[in-house]
Parts: C-alpha cells; structure tokens; sequence
C-alpha cells in the first residue's frame, strides 16, 4: 500500500518525473516566489515536485478534542455552521451487542457529551477523519473542467476561480470530505493548509494536536517525521477497495472504521 | 447538383459546419487560462493563489521567539507536545502586531475539558477528571499551571485516619491547604487521638487570615468583613470548610 | 441556502443514524433529478421515430415527425436544469474550453451538441427542407422571409435533390440511433460509474437508463398523439396507436426485467451497503419506488397495456386505456428518476444512516421552477408544430409521397 513511488497514477506520474528532469537541468528557474516573509523558507523558494505529502493519524492517540477541526475552520474561514467541515472527529462506540453508534456532533468542535451507557461499551475510540488526498482521486476524475486537480506534490486542491459548482466532485468523494461553499458556490475540501506546508509549517490541524495523533510529512523524505510513523505502525487506509490509494494513513484503526 | 457534383443541401450544411467549429477553435484559443495545462488537466496559477493565502496560525516557533521563558517551561512539562495556539488560539496577528492583537487565554473551567473532562473514549491513561464533581467552581488555573502542569498533590498528612475529610477535601478549594493550616494538632494526638483532640478555630481571624477584606491572600478568594458578617458565630457553625460552597 | 438550513436544522430528527457532517445538504435535487427525465424523452422519443423510419414500421408514420419535433423541443429544454443547478452557470463554457476528458460530464456538452446539431436538428431539416421551401414561396410577409431563412438558401426541390435528402436522412438516422443510445446511456453512466455510491455504481445503469428512456419516450408519445389529434378534431389511427402500445408494451418488459435483475443482483450479493440500502427502501424509498415506480409506474399500466392491446374491447376503451396507462408510464419513470437521484443521496456513504430530502417551493432548485421547466418543453413543441406543421394532411398529398419514398 505505501512506497516511495507513492505518486498519483499514470499521467501524474509521468508529468512528476518530467517535471524532475525539468527542474533539474534548470535549477535556476522557479515556479514560485515567496516573499521573504516572517515563514519564508531559507531560500526563499519553492519547488513542489521535491515534494509528496502524506498524513500519517494515529487513533490511539486522539484524545477527541477538536482542536484540529476548530483550528481548520480558524485558519481556512470555513463557516462554522456545523455541515461544513475540511476535517472533523468521529467517536465510535461498539457495545458488546448491536450496532456500533459512531457520531460527530458539530465535528467534535464542542466536545463529546456522554451519550451511552460505559457498562455496554465494548470498544471506543474517536478517528479524525480529512479528505485523504489519494493517489487515484475519484473526485479529480469526475470533475468535468479540470477545476480541481492533484498539485505536483500531490495534495488534491480546488480552483476556486474555475469551479462551476456542478458538484460531482462531491458526490465522487467516498469520504464525505468535501463540500459545497455556500459563500463561493463552489466545491471545498482540505488543502493540507497548502499555504501553510509550502512555507514549511505544518497544517493547522497538526500545529494544534496536543497528542500528536496527526503527523503530517512526506514519506520520500527520510528525516521526515512521517516516515518514522509509517516505519513503526501497522497502518489502514479508508476504504481501500475502493482503489483511491489514499495518503492518510492510519495507525490503529478498527475495522468498524469506514 | 451543382458543378462540382456535390448536392446542393451539403453547402450551407457544410458552411454552418466549418462556422460552429471554427468558431470553437477561436473560443478555445481566446478563453483558455494562460496557465491552464502547464502541468496537468488545471490552471497552474490556481496554485500559486491557493498558496497565497493567509497564514492565521504562526506556529508555536514564532511563539518562542518572544515568550522564550514560558517556551522553555512548557518545553520541559507534560504539555511540551501542546502547542500554544492550541489553547491560546490562532497568533499570526499578534505576531505581526504584538500590541493590536492579544490572544486569548481560556481561563475559565470550560476549556481544560475539551481534553481533561472524562470519556470513556478518550485512550485510557490520558489524565481526566469529571468537571462535575472537581472542585466545582473553581477554575482549573487555581491548581494547575496550564504551561507546567503536575497533578497537585493534597496534603494527606491526617487522611491515614480522616480519610473520609480528605477525600472530600482534595477535591474542593481547600484542596492544596494542610490540615494545619486551619486545625492546631498537638504531637500526641497522633498517638493517642481519643485523648489529645486535634481542636476547630476558636475564632474567625483563623478563616479571615485568608477570607477577610483586608487580607493580602490571592484576589480570587472570596472576601468578607469579618468584625460584621455573620455575627457572633464561627465561621465553621454555618460552613463547612471541607468542602466549602461559594457564594451562598 | 439559509432557508435550507434552517430547514434542516428544524428537522433533525429526520436523520438516522450517522452521515458525515457533509452530508447535511443534498447536492443534487430537484433539477437533477428532471435532467435524465428530460434526456430520456428525448432518446425514447428520437428511437421511436427512427425505428419508423428505418425499419419501416408503417403504422407509426403519423408520429414519425411529430415524434423529432418533441425530441427536439425536450432537447432544447434538457440542458436548462443542469445550468441552474450550477454554482457557477456563467463558467460553463469551460466544459467546451478545457474539457476533462476522463470526466464522463464533460463529454456531456460534445455528446449534447453532437446529437442536437448534427443528428436532430439536421433530420428535421432534411424531412422538412421540401415544406419549407413551398412554405418560403407561398407565405407572405415576415414568415416568407422566415422560411427562406430556415432553408439556408437552397431552394431546389427536384426530385432528384429530394431523393438525396432522404438518403442522406436515412443515413443520419442510422448514426442517430447509436447517438441517442450514446445520449442517454452516457447520462446513465455519470451515476453508474460513482464507486463512492453503492445505490448507482452498477454498470447496467446505462442500459436501465436507456430502455427506461425508450419506455418514457414512447408513453409521451401516445400523450402527444392523442391530444394533439383531439386539440385538431381528427381520428386518431388506431393501428398506430396499437402499434405504439406494442412496443411500450416490450420496452416496458425489458426494462423492468434489467431492474429486477439488478435488484436481485444486489440482494443476492449482499455487500456491505445492502443493510442500508434496504433501510432506505422500507422507510425513505418506499412510496416513491414501491407504490409509484413499480406497482403504479410499471404493473399495473403494463397489465393495463396488455388487455388493451390483446384483449377484445372497443376503440373507445382502449384509447382510455392507453391514455392512462401513459400517463401512469410517466409518473413512473419520473419516480425511477428520484428514486435514482434522490435515492443515491438519502443514504450516508458511511453507510450507518439515512438522510431526508425536503422539497423547497421557491428558489432555483425550487418545486416551481422545475414544473416550469417541465411545461416549457411542450410550450416549445407546441410553436414547433405551428411552425414546421408535422401532420401529412397540411401539405396535402406531395408529404405523403415524400415520407415513404423508393
């Protein structure tokens, strides 16, 4: 499931080695120019086809606070009524007998209220759930204008100035992990904070994790600390037969996890 | 049938025809983003413009810079792993404009919570409390040091014996006081309790050391006067120290 | 979009179970769920006008045109309701501009264009081209200039030059066919081909969706027919009309054994999604695919077809039995629509719960726009047949000739 090579399939993967080539025999040329802001990197520059991003989410550790999907809503102005999330938090319940009750009230923002009885619970965890960036996205597949595409360091993305608002990008989402603006009337979903990774922070959902059950990084990258999580861990994706190859990965997710 | 043997219908057929895709090649080449197809099936400014939004969260890095001192202390604490932002809430204008913007500190009990207040979901292990029944009205910042937090620990010295006190105690406002802030207890009451008792302040100064107006305890203990309130009875008679009720 | 989530938020105990906090809002309503009604009438309507012609169903020759001019005035109106429904309908050149050539919508617009332009619109032309041309000679005032306009021109009308409109017409009905299959089957395909969703990823969809099509066309046509004879104080054929309930009659077996089979197809497989899926029938979908589609909407106009056609009553009560029958046809098809649409979307793609769908009276996905959008394709077809009059009793004898050459 996880290898290096880990780029988007077919064309994707040819125009990323092009662009390889391309970036090295003109080294000198850049795509993109960043002020030499308070986050600039060192050099000032950026050039995303070093880059493969990936998310690595270890259940054990979400403590279920929220904080990512409350710091999402901050730092991207998503609406903050509560059917518009770029990430939220599920909790999950299986009682000894019956149907695993899973909920996600305001995307775990306000907390968890108790809602079931301790002495039936057989297992119980929360999962943060986000769009999983795949390899093989369903969503840039549909897209019926080329409005919304993988980016050369692999993070799915949406033009919001080229989107025609025809939603089946959303209705191609497996994951329930984007939606529709209703300010921009177009399509929304997760960025991996694209503003924020390409300066080298890291996503706003991983800034603020007080556990560090989000860690974000390229598993190409050795010292990256994403590729520690995917050394250590046995790891799921969601929905794996689905064959979206996605990059957040997993580490301790029950089977009742979809 | 004209000359050439073509049908006549085919011409103004053929007209329309070569107009429709002429007329769609030239749309394509006038409307067509610049940047569209640079790298792929997208505009490859889009990029750029999704690139250049703006940053809210600074990063607990920036945070350092100026805060260091508390940097440092919660570096060594059990928060260490907790960013700033997290309960401070997002800084990056704060950092621009340090006097403008002042972030905010949740200083109140409904906070702490989000992460402390207990759920059975939550991993076992991770330290929590039920908001319910833990000092109720008190918040969290009294006892523990949000950027260098340890489990505050009761003084237990008498609950060898009261514990039934102490376990109420520890979790009221008068958790962090020692039995002998308030009670005078002879060295032989430990060994013959019956006998030697452990006595009750004999008199209000006990409680206004702490409660009374003008007294230079904390700001948030609640004050009264105490040559005027409740007149001539202890303090003890209509409270009950252990597990003191605010405001009432 | 505040009014529908004030709708929402007043009704939360619609929801079952978990969906995903994006689930909240239905993404396609209303609109969308009258865009494949519409592009099915056209394909069904279109295919019954090209079995006339091609295999010389000659009982059908009185629909023959009427049946291209209601393709073509629901073809005109078909691509309205994806428009409004667009967050951004001012971007939608860009379909035409940078097509996603992996985006099976973004075929829509070539495929669109494709059939509109070079099959519908260049049938009609050739059929009608002989009409127009004596219209534009005996016509006065604005409409003679009208119908020299509509002939682009060309005015010769020998019969050698007739000869070649037919050829050519039969020639692109030929192309027509596998046209209006592609029409419809591919708007089939833009729901079969959702892995994410296990009520449309199925890949009998496109066949489903075009006998469905057929089955709807052919009803409108019996509509069409019988009102369009009674507005006009004319007999009606009753070997056409028999004719027409003969082959709804087999449209409708076909389609409704693709249905069964896909049913039985994923009862019997029982996959992960089959527990909801049934939720979703016995609660949200019950009524409008039980009841409507499959008793009122399939059974009962099939039983009623049937003793119609092959049963010994009298004219009269075979043309009400027809007449209902249609009609029932189309509130079925309709249901199977909103049963596809809708349905897709009343389950989570967590699969643990349902979702409910409240129609909105006003605004663009609104009840009344789409019952307007709904009326205006018969608007159309009704200045379509003032126009290019289909009937071959207008322009006397010469049409009869014309439609049934060699």
């Amino acid at each position: 499931m996880i290898d290096n090579n880990n780029k988007p399939v077919n064309r994707r993967g040819f125009l990323g080695s092009c662009s390889r080539f391309i970036a090295a025999g003109l080294g000198a040329i850049s795509v993109f120019k960043f002020g030499g802001s308070l986050w600039g990197q060192e050099n000032g520059q950026y050039n995303p086809a070093e880059h493969n991003y990936a998310m690595g989410i270890d259940v054990h550790k979400c403590i279920g606070c929220g904080r990512c999907a409350d710091a999402c809503k901050r730092e991207n102005d998503v609406t903050r009524e509560p059917y518009y999330f770029r990430t939220w938090v599920e909790r999950y319940v299986i009682p000894s007998e019956g149907e695993t009750v899973v909920d996600s009230p305001n995307g775990g923002i306000d907390g968890f209220p108790e809602t079931v009885d301790k002495n039936d619970v057989l297992r119980t965890f929360f999962v943060p759930k986000l769009c999983n960036h795949c390899s093989n996205p369903p969503c840039v597949q549909v897209c019926p204008v080329g409005a919304t595409f993988a980016s050369r360091d692999g993070v799915v993305l949406v033009d919001e100035k080229y989107c025609v608002g025809c939603r089946y990008c959303i209705q191609a989402c497996p994951y329930g992990a984007r939606y529709f603006h209703p300010e921009s009337k177009t399509a929304d979903k997760c960025t991996f904070c694209y503003h924020r990774i390409t300066k080298g922070l890291p996503p706003a959902c991983v800034e603020v994790c007080p556990t560090h059950a989000r860690v974000f990084g390229e598993i190409g990258q050795l010292s990256s600390p994403l590729r520690r999580f995917v050394r250590f861990n046995d790891l799921t994706v969601l929905k794996p037969w689905l064959n979206t190859k996605p990059k957040v990965y997993y580490a301790g997710a029950d089977g009742e996890v979809r | 049938m004209n000359k050439l043997g073509i049908p006549g219908q085919i011409v103004p057929l053929a007209i329309i025809g070569v107009v429709v895709i002429a007329a769609f090649i030239a749309a394509r080449m006038l409307f067509v983003p610049d940047t569209f197809g640079e790298y792929g099936h997208y505009r490859a400014s889009a990029v750029e413009e999704i690139a250049s939004q703006e940053i809210v969260y600074a990063g607990h890095e920036a945070c350092n810079d100026c805060h260091d001192d508390i940097f440092e202390t919660k570096q060594e604490s059990k928060h260490r792993d907790v960013s700033c932002e997290a309960c401070h809430g997002p800084a990056a204008d704060h950092i621009e404009a340090p006097d403008e913007f002042t972030p905010t500190a949740p200083r109140g009990r409904g906070y702490c919570p989000l992460c402390h207040g207990y759920n059975p979901s939550r991993p076992s292990g991770f330290p929590q409390i039920l908001p319910k029944t833990h000092n109720p009205g008190k918040a969290c910042m009294t006892c523990h040091d949000p950027h260098s937090p340890v489990l505050p620990h009761a003084p237990e010295d008498c609950s060898a014996c009261h514990r039934d006190i102490a376990n109420v105690k520890q979790v009221s406002h008068h958790a962090t006081l020692s039995c002998r802030t308030c009670h005078d207890v002879p060295d032989e009451h430990l060994i013959q309790p019956k006998f030697v008792r452990a006595e009750k302040p004999a008199n209000r100064e006990r409680c206004g050391q702490c409660h009374d107006r003008d007294s230079d305890s904390p700001r948030e203990i609640p004050r009264i006067n105490i040559e005027t309130h409740g007149e001539r009875n202890l303090c003890w008679e209509c409270h009950y120290p252990h597990y003191p009720e605010v405001g009432k | 979009m505040e009014n529908l989530v004030t709708t929402m938020a007043g009704n939360f105990g619609g929801i079952t179970g978990y969906i995903y906090p994006n689930e909240y809002e239905l993404h396609w309503q209303l609109l969308i769920v009258i865009y494949p009604y519409l592009t099915g009438l056209v394909a069904g309507a279109f295919i019954l006008a090209s079995l006339e012609r091609l295999f010389r169903v000659n009982e059908l020759q009185p629909v023959y045109r009427l049946s291209l001019l209601t393709a073509l005035s629901f073809m005109i109106v078909a691509p309205l309701p994806l428009l409004a429904h667009l967050g951004h309908p001012e971007r939608s050149f860009e379909m035409f501009l940078t097509p996603h050539v992996q985006s099976a919508m973004a075929m829509f617009g070539f495929v669109y264009g494709w059939y509109l332009m070079v099959v519908l619109l260049l049938e009609i032309w050739l059929d009608y081209r002989r009409d127009i041309v004596l219209f534009g000679r005996e016509k006065k005032g604005i409409s003679k200039y009208f119908y020299k306009f509509l002939s682009l021109g060309f005015s010769d009308i020998s019969d050698k030059s007739l000869l070649f409109d037919d050829k050519l017409g039969r020639f692109i009905t030929i192309i027509g066919i596998p046209s209006a299959f592609l029409l419809h089957g591919y708007v089939g395909f833009i729901f079969g081909s959702v892995k994410a969703n296990p009520w449309w990823g199925s890949v009998l969809m496109p066949i489903v969706f075009l006998f469905s099509a057929i089955v709807s066309g052919i009803a409108l046509m019996i509509l069409v027919y019988m009102v369009s004879s009674l507005f006009r104080w004319k007999q009606m054929k009753m070997a056409c009309l028999n004719k027409l309930a003969e082959f709804l009659i087999y449209a409708m077996i076909v389609d409704f054994s693709l249905e069964l089979l896909d049913f039985i197809h994923r009862l019997y497989q029982s996959e992960e999604s089959i527990s909801i899926l049934s939720d979703m029938i016995s609660s949200r979908l019950f009524v409008s695919l039980i009841v409507t589609q499959i008793l009122l909407g399939t059974i009962l106009p099939l039983v009623s077809l049937i003793s119609a056609r092959f049963g010994k009553f009298p004219d009269e009560l075979k043309r009400m039995l027809y007449f209902i029958a249609a009609i029932l046809v189309q509130v079925g098809i309709f249901s199977t629509r909103w049963n596809v649409v809708i349905g897709g979307q009343l389950f989570s793609k967590s699969l643990r719960g349902l979702t409910f769908y409240k129609i909105e009276l006003f605004g663009l996905e609104g009840l009344l726009i789409t019952i307007a959008l709904l009326i205006l394709p018969l608007v159309i077809l009704y200045v379509l047949v003032k126009v290019l009059p289909p009937w071959s009793d207008v322009v006397a004898d010469q049409t009869q000739s014309q439609t049934q050459p060699n």
